[in-house]
């Protein structure tokens, strides 16, 4: 098992919360554990990262953190982060979101700070459904895919929540899955890094919600689909345009790193231009 | 036929019955099992609903914004922070005079963060030109969503049917569910006389200068003038043919009391059957429960009322820097009514915590031996 080290629990770790509320199997874990790792390699001062979250499972991360934390309304975790980010500039700011609130409800604020090109670390836990009120269908339910408001099979065309990033002008966007928890730690550490826009898609089980009505009960079956049904970016790009077409798997991997001039850099540059004279 | 149902499979059963024709809702805590029973109802046919599912509340009330205006019955449910993304929306609702009926289960607003009960949410919303009903039992809530919309199709003003979360929406009642030719018989077809329609073009809710936007907002007023008389007629239909009576105020022990509590919601049934344990002590103590808010029954309040009596409000809600909404009411309606009764505050209850028959008791104890402070919050279970 893939669990945090005694160093990244005593470090991190605020013990008055545990347990957690996640299910046995959810991904959520996997995903925290990886974020933690991911800032001891950067050797982040935690007590200078703020961690924003809206409503959700995965929101519910920042209050098993011991670090600054802003539990914000449905959806506007983004928006909070720009007003946290702009006030203080020197902060590292990590958002936790989901699918349904990041893309759903707060799918405004995503694609303008994204094209903004703010500097912060969205880490989206993409479980395709709204988990915590029991398994609506949310922005990227995939088609055909059961839940308790589409009994029959969804209709309707989800999200590539990865590509709308980079289409929205994300300066450093990766997917990965929670079957690659290495690959996403490293992912996490270069958003991080990143100076810009950068957002982390992964691809999270919900084994007591989406999982349960779509033949992943159990944690590990929606590891396996993962295996099944997505295939790296690098070996994607040796496929022949025809097999590229019909191969009909989701493409994971490191999907933009680009620089551009970020948000409140330039906004700086601004006032200094205007009224630092 | 009688079924054990939650308060939210009432709701669902009675939209079911009222055969609305558009659905959107999006979820929300504890709000979300109306939702989930309704898009199984469109989705087996037994509705033959479009059941719209959307990325916010704030969608949901515009889609049904935009069906209401094409001339058919709509619905949504929602709840706390779902409410209050829809702010904007409830006035276009009213100030477009759309019949749209809204289940708001009671959930307290945050910050700090909960999903447990109070009635803020909805109370922060009467200005918004919404008619408001607060129910207390599965049965209630079923029948209220039948009348309402037949109240506010008569009157073209939309209808609000609040209850609260988990202790209404959660446990299970007995409920006389009625059958779909009662329903139809008490409840035909809207039929609207205003509607988007190919054959008949007509542009609504466009811009309106200084000159008219006003008499627009008169004539809402004197819709929520004329509710008085047509809630108390559609409820009184509806008693004659369900044998179930409503009224906007309801007194329980009141001609003798010497100390009114005023209640409502899931608190005011506690309030009854402490009342009850009081009278058999030999108290003399009454319960007036308070079950609608918009247009606000400020007759039936002074008509229920008797010179002398000790009054209480039992508020489960929090305007700050005044205090409860429903003191707030119930003081204004006396002062223009020119009562000098003095009204005791009691703020309890506030995010999901339990209002005990003890706390009841001990409201009435401070009615009685005058320990109530009347020039502020008597604040009931605080910890201090």
């Amino acid at each position: 098992m893939f669990r945090p080290s005694k160093h990244i629990r005593e470090k991190y770790l605020e013990e008055e919360m545990w347990p957690s509320i996640f299910c046995q199997g959810c991904g959520i874990g996997t995903v925290m554990n990886a974020t933690l790792r991911a800032i001891d390699k950067v050797g982040l001062d935690i007590d200078q990262t703020i961690f924003v979250s809206g409503i959700g499972c995965s929101s519910r991360v920042p209050g098993y953190l011991d670090a600054d934390g802003l539990h914000t309304t449905h959806g506007r975790a983004i928006a909070f982060a720009t007003g946290v980010k702009l006030a203080n500039p020197e902060l590292t700011v990590i958002v936790f979101t989901g699918d349904g609130d990041m893309a759903g409800i707060g799918g405004n604020h995503f694609i303008h700070a994204a094209r903004r090109n703010v500097d912060l670390t969205v880490i989206c836990v993409n479980n395709y459904n709204y988990g915590m009120t029991g398994t609506q269908v949310s922005p990227t339910t995939p088609v055909g895919g059961i839940t308790m408001t589409s009994p029959y099979g969804n209709v309707e065309s989800p999200f590539d929540l990865s590509a709308l990033a980079i289409g929205a002008g994300a300066a450093y966007v990766a997917k990965w899955a929670t079957m690659y928890p290495h690959e996403m730690m490293t992912a996490i550490k270069k958003g991080i890094e990143k100076k810009g826009f950068a957002f982390i898609e992964t691809l999270a089980a919900c084994p007591t919600g989406y999982g349960r009505k779509n033949k992943m009960k159990e944690g590990k079956d929606h590891m396996l689909w993962c295996k099944e049904n997505t295939i790296g970016k690098s070996r994607y790009e040796r496929l022949s345009e025809q097999e590229q077409n019909s191969c009909g798997k989701i493409v994971i991997g490191e999907l933009r790193n680009i620089e551009k001039p970020e948000f409140t850099a330039e906004w700086s540059k601004l006032v200094e231009q205007h009224y630092m004279e | 036929m009688r079924q054990v149902i939650s308060g939210n499979e009432a709701t669902s059963l009675a939209v079911k019955l009222a055969r609305v024709a558009a659905i959107s809702a999006y979820p929300i805590t504890p709000q979300t099992t109306i939702s989930e029973k309704l898009s199984e109802i469109c989705g087996s046919g037994e509705l033959n609903a479009k059941f719209v599912k959307v990325e916010s509340e704030h969608s949901a009330m515009a889609t049904l914004i935009g069906a209401a205006s094409t001339g058919v019955r709509t619905f949504t449910a929602t709840s706390a922070q779902g409410l209050a993304l829809m702010h904007e929306l409830l006035f276009w609702a009213s100030g477009a005079r759309l019949p749209i009926v809204l289940v708001d289960v009671n959930r307290a607003m945050a910050a700090p963060w909960t999903i447990w009960c109070d009635q803020t949410d909805s109370l922060a919303q009467r200005d918004t030109g919404w008619l408001q009903f607060y129910c207390w039992s599965n049965q209630e809530i079923f029948d209220s969503i039948i009348c309402s919309f037949k109240i506010a199709e008569e009157l073209l003003v939309p209808c609000m049917v609040c209850y609260d979360g988990f202790f209404s929406s959660h446990t299970y009642e007995a409920v006389d569910v009625a059958g779909q030719s009662e329903v139809d018989r008490f409840l035909p077809p809207r039929k609207a006389e205003y509607f988007l329609d190919t054959k008949n073009p007509q542009t609504f809710s466009g811009g309106t200068l200084p000159g008219y936007f006003m008499e627009f907002r008169y004539k809402l007023q004197q819709a929520f003038d004329r509710a008085h008389g047509v809630i108390d007629r559609t409820y009184g239909e509806f008693a004659e043919q369900f044998g179930r009576k409503y009224d906007n105020i309801e007194s329980y022990f009141t001609d003798d009391a010497e100390a009114v509590l005023v209640a409502s919601g899931s608190a005011a049934s506690t309030a009854l059957h402490t009342v009850r344990k009081l009278r058999l002590d030999g108290k003399k103590v009454g319960l007036l429960r308070i079950r609608q808010l918009r247009p606000f029954p400020e007759q039936a309040l002074i008509d229920a009322l008797k010179p002398g009596q000790q009054l209480g409000v039992l508020d489960r809600n929090l305007s700050p820097g005044t205090g409860g909404v429903f003191t707030q009411e119930i003081r204004a309606a006396l002062g223009r009514q020119g009562k000098n009764q003095p009204v005791y505050e009691f703020v309890a209850g506030l995010g999901g915590r339990d209002i005990t028959e003890n706390d009841i008791k001990t409201i009435f104890a401070m009615l009685g031996n005058g320990q109530g402070d009347l020039t502020q919050i008597n604040w009931v279970g605080l910890k201090t």
